[in-house]
């Protein structure tokens, strides 16, 4: 009796949570297949014409993939310095290394929006024209603490003896990095890489504050919202929504498949 | 290939505390050495300084007649297997073995040939294309070994390889490494801190505690003949008898110990010639002790001892003994099979004199 309470309990309670999780987004996929002028109830009946309508948009066609180019570009050279920084740390012996730890974790801390704007004085200060690659950069700035954090807690002490055994059977260091160590860490740079590409994708002030001419895919919804509500935007934010799936899927997918097998 | 090891005065201090302390060693090419001793003495230290991985604070190493003290483990004609066999996880077994060889230039299908080859050695050619996560821990161990042997070491250093195993697996891969060192000649410098490990595989056993050699031979000398009080009680059990030298002549000692005076032959001291006045240790093993059955050449009486305990062990009867001259002196003594042993009993103890070794010193000061 007692155990049926409980089950039930936990059962509701599992209900609502994800329910308030994920009804918003729900409702926000559903009114994309709106047939009418308004994501707004009632359900008029389904139709794709707003996907049509999106794919048709040239803007948003761009946007999307220069969200693409600047996720990509911004993770892999988030992971491949949080990776060195990583292997540096864990590897060597450094001055200060409690503090150097300390110091690549932090922009995790700050705010976006500060994070924006501090590099927008620097970028005005240098007289560097905002673009898509400065986006990037801020990126990199947000995303590399993260890529760090991951790669850094990965890296155990049962690998030096690997790397050991490596340099001892004639590897350079930098071919222990490239054929022991990065291999040995995939899992976890595949998880930080990811990651970042999802919050990349979705991140909106620091691209909204970095970029001229060349949006990226957020900066443009938001440009598409100031002029009203239309089930368009339900259909790019379901859109949105799919890419961060697939990502965080495929991330589940490689790390489950090499912890499943080791 | 092959090698000889020479090691010459080498110390290394880790901050105030030192590792090892002035310890030189001289290895035949071919040779399977076992460095013997409990942990902290500074085996592995030794192994980590002739590998590379250390550089001694003071003192050279040289490898087949050359100077190897700052040499890279990259450099050296040296190859390591790891305790905890350091495979990678993320390679098969064949690029396992033929990783050293891969670093060296050697194109593809040469290695894997080669490589497939190593395997072979340590019967692991079916497993080829697995991963090391497949695999027990014995059979992880021989990949190390492979790996180790592909790239035709002059010296396989083995850091305790054997340690991980369960008692079985252990003795059974002393036996395959021996076999295998026999096969394929190269100079093996192996550490462990099981005496029955080294003396099963060792042509010379090398018996370390607090950072220095405490003795050096074959593992019959070692054991049959210690050197070092240490040395004799590290490898097995042994019955420490204090006693003080009394008098001398050219060939042999007098020495008075709670079991009685004894005069023994000065072959009995091998640390050295003994001094008149000088405190000694008496070292028995206990296998070694006899029934004094009436009076026999070369028997050395010990006396009366009273049974205070046994325990049967197959082979033998372990018996705890307390001589009647020193009460407070528990012998530990093997008696046959056959014999009839019970708590009280008196035996009257002796043992060959051959087979008694005197060492300088008490065991208070070890």
């Amino acid at each position: 009796m007692r155990n049926v309470l409980i089950s039930t309990v936990s059962w509701v309670y599992a209900t609502l949570i994800f329910g308030f999780i994920f009804l918003p987004v729900a409702v926000l996929v559903l009114f994309s297949f709106q047939d009418g002028r308004l994501p707004v109830p009632p359900f008029n009946g389904f139709s794709t014409q707003w996907y049509a309508a999106v794919f048709a948009d040239r803007k948003l066609m761009a946007a999307l993939a220069n969200s693409f180019v600047v996720a990509l570009v911004s993770s892999l050279i988030a992971c491949l310095l949080g990776f060195l920084a990583a292997y540096a740390l864990a590897r060597h012996k450094l001055p200060g290394s409690a503090l150097q730890r300390g110091l690549l974790i932090a922009p995790m801390t700050v705010s976006y929006l500060i994070i924006a704007l501090g590099l927008l004085t620097v970028l005005n200060t240098f007289g560097i024209p905002l673009s898509l690659w400065t986006v990037g950069v801020g990126h990199v700035v947000i995303n590399l603490p993260l890529c760090f954090a991951i790669i850094y807690s990965s890296m155990g002490d049962h690998h030096i003896n690997i790397e050991r055994a490596a340099r001892d059977l004639g590897a350079s260091d930098f071919k222990v990095m490239v054929l022991v160590t990065a291999p040995m860490l995939m899992p976890s740079i595949l998880a930080a890489f990811f990651l970042s590409v999802t919050f990349s994708w979705d991140e909106f002030i620091i691209a909204f504050l970095l970029s001229r001419f060349d949006v990226t895919l957020p900066v443009e919804i938001w440009s598409l919202l100031r002029s009203g509500l239309n089930p368009k935007t339900n259909a790019i934010g379901s859109l949105v929504f799919l890419v961060s799936v697939a990502a965080l899927l495929l991330l589940e997918f490689t790390l489950f498949r090499k912890s499943g097998k080791s | 290939m092959t090698a000889a090891v020479s090691v010459e005065n080498a110390t290394k201090t880790f901050g105030p505390f030192t590792a090892l302390n002035d310890v030189s060693l001289e290895i035949a090419a071919g040779e399977f050495i076992v460095l013997l001793g409990p942990s902290g003495c500074g085996k592995t230290t030794l192994l980590s300084i002739l590998g590379g991985f250390l550089s001694p604070s003071r003192g050279r190493v040289l490898i087949g007649g050359r100077e190897m003290t700052n040499v890279t483990p990259a450099k050296r004609p040296t190859t390591t297997m790891f305790q905890d066999y350091a495979l990678f996880p993320h390679m098969k077994l064949k690029d396992n073995v033929g990783f050293g060889l891969r670093m060296r230039g050697m194109a593809k299908t040469e290695r894997d040939e080669k490589a497939l080859g190593f395997l072979d050695l340590v019967g692991l050619r079916t497993a080829a294309d697995k991963k090391p996560h497949e695999l027990s821990g014995g059979q992880r161990q021989r990949v190390a070994l492979a790996r180790a042997l592909a790239v035709d070491p002059e010296v396989l250093l083995l850091d305790e390889p054997l340690g991980a195993l369960d008692l079985k697996l252990r003795r059974q891969m002393q036996d395959e490494l021996k076999a295998i060192q026999k096969r394929v000649g190269t100079t093996f410098v192996h550490v462990t801190h099981d005496q029955e490990e080294a003396m099963a595989i060792a042509d010379r056993i090398v018996v370390m505690n607090q950072g220095r050699i405490e003795d050096i031979g074959a593992p019959a000398d070692i054991y049959m003949r210690p050197r070092s009080l240490f040395s004799a009680g590290f490898m097995g059990e042994v019955n420490f008898i204090p006693g003080r030298v009394t008098a001398l002549d050219p060939t042999s000692a007098t020495v008075e110990t709670a079991l009685g005076t004894v005069t023994l032959s000065l072959t009995a001291f091998t640390a050295g010639a003994p001094i008149a006045g000088q405190a000694v240790t008496f070292c028995i093993r206990p296998e070694h002790f006899r029934r004094a059955e009436g009076e026999q050449a070369n028997l050395v009486s010990l006396g009366q001892a009273r049974i205070t305990g046994q325990a049967f062990f197959g082979t033998h009867y372990r018996c705890h003994l307390a001589p009647d001259a020193a009460p407070d002196l528990s012998l530990v003594v093997h008696m046959r099979q056959s014999t009839h042993v019970s708590d009280g009993d008196a035996v009257p103890l002796a043992v060959p004199a051959k087979d008694v070794v005197v060492l300088p010193g008490t065991t208070k000061d070890t």
